[in-house]
């Protein structure tokens, strides 16, 4: 018997790679662009969220027998929105050249339906271990694609990782030029979309258009 | 002073368009922008929310919790600015739950007809975002209200013009990998290219 059963283990790797939340559930998409410029701030954005998911799908699973399920969308968002608070002091307090950097979009993991859709579908029917699991396994997943896709627009924008050159000077000698484009929104909403039809093409997965 | 709102005015419409650069209210768009009709029933009730909730939360940042801003209750040293997402949430609701009240009694077929969209807006991050936004930018109550309607008009015309593309696309032949996300995220890709062509526009 192994310390995580088979069954957690599924709980945490179900998000990352097939049932990914912003691939396929279609859930977060605001926010998993907007800091993808770099691929630190994208770092930082993804901590805050698995921080702020799994304690809150914690919290709401531990007080689900005690919410009264009329009410139960505001409860779920007052959890949210000061464990939200909660975050964006303590970046302030220790982080505060990313809190200035990720501005409004820190705030609006209030709004972002992954934290509320996996309160309302799994922290409401299971118990606090298996929600922690879930909501640390779906943040994850959001992560995940937060870095690929500010790796791409990072490498192809600046022609830099994590603020490192990767790509040699001899090539910009040799005229090749940083995309412009992809430093713009539009490289975001592009880079996203090719990674969602990779990731159905490896996941075998159809939708009905 | 008429010629500053309106450049206000079309840079929250065309420049900075709340969902093409900012990438706010994404969920929604993604799910809603299949029809043309709902599109525009979700996009009214858009505009009108984020029209109202500016500068509601403008006048509730700026009376109660910004620095300094109960100094006219007696207590000019207190900072409650941490409390400004969960006041800001909460006033969204109400106010959502307040138009829906509103319509309800005065308009049966506007209501009819935004019905199921309204409590979808609470959480629609466009709205929470343009408060925030205004709170960082210090905004005055004019700017506000104008930033507030122009972002709604901007998202307004994102899904419309959206879901008129992806009408036609049903025509088209798409590999069948990228139906559905891929596609629309590509071709959202592609109007926010064209809407940076209003970029640098300046009355």
């Amino acid at each position: 018997m192994s310390i995580i059963s088979k069954k957690s283990k599924q709980i945490i790797a179900d998000p990352l790679m097939g049932n990914n939340p912003i691939t396929l559930q279609v859930l977060g998409i605001c926010s998993a662009l907007a800091v993808t410029l770099k691929v630190d701030t994208a770092l930082v954005m993804t901590l805050t969220v698995v921080c702020v998911l799994s304690i809150s799908n914690t919290l709401i699973s531990l007080l689900r027998n005690l919410i009264p399920s009329k009410v139960r969308i505001v409860v779920q968002l007052s959890i949210i929105a000061s464990l939200v608070i909660l975050a964006d002091e303590i970046l302030q307090a220790y982080m505060y050249e990313f809190s200035k950097q990720l501005t409004v979009f820190v705030g609006l993991i209030i709004t972002n339906c992954i934290i509320m859709g996996r309160a309302e579908a799994f922290a409401m029917q299971n118990p606090p271990g298996k929600a922690f699991l879930d909501g640390f396994g779906n943040a994850m997943g959001y992560g995940i694609i937060l870095i690929v896709v500010s790796l791409f627009r990072e490498l192809l924008g600046n022609g830099t990782v994590y603020g490192f050159q990767i790509i040699p000077e001899f090539f910009y000698s040799m005229g090749y030029e940083n995309n412009g484009l992809m430093v713009l929104s539009p490289g975001a909403f592009i880079i996203l979309g090719l990674i969602v039809w990779v990731h159905r093409i490896f996941a075998n997965i159809e939708e009905e258009a | 002073m008429l010629e500053y709102y309106l450049s206000l005015l079309t840079k929250a419409i065309f420049v900075e368009n709340i969902l093409l650069v900012y990438f706010l209210g994404m969920c929604s768009f993604l799910a809603i922008s299949k029809r043309v009709d709902t599109s525009i029933g979700l996009g009214f009730a858009v505009i009108f929310v984020l029209t109202i909730t500016a500068p509601a939360n403008w006048a509730i940042h700026h009376f109660f919790l910004k620095k300094g801003a109960l100094a006219w209750a007696g207590y000019p040293d207190i900072d409650l600015s941490f409390l400004n997402y969960i006041v800001f949430i909460a006033v969204i609701a109400a106010m959502v739950q307040l138009v829906e009240m509103i319509l309800d009694r005065f308009s049966p077929t506007l209501y009819y007809n935004l019905g199921i969209f309204l409590p979808l807006i609470a959480v629609n991050c466009a709205i929470l975002g343009g408060s925030l936004f205004l709170v960082e930018r210090e905004y005055t109550l004019m700017e506000s209200t104008i930033f507030g309607f122009g972002s709604g008009l901007g998202w307004f015309l994102a899904i419309v013009s959206m879901a008129s593309i992806r009408y036609r696309l049903r025509y088209s032949n798409v590999p069948s990998k990228l139906r559905g996300l891929g596609i629309t995220m590509l071709l959202t890709g592609l109007i926010s290219m064209a809407f940076m062509a209003f970029s640098g526009i300046d009355l």
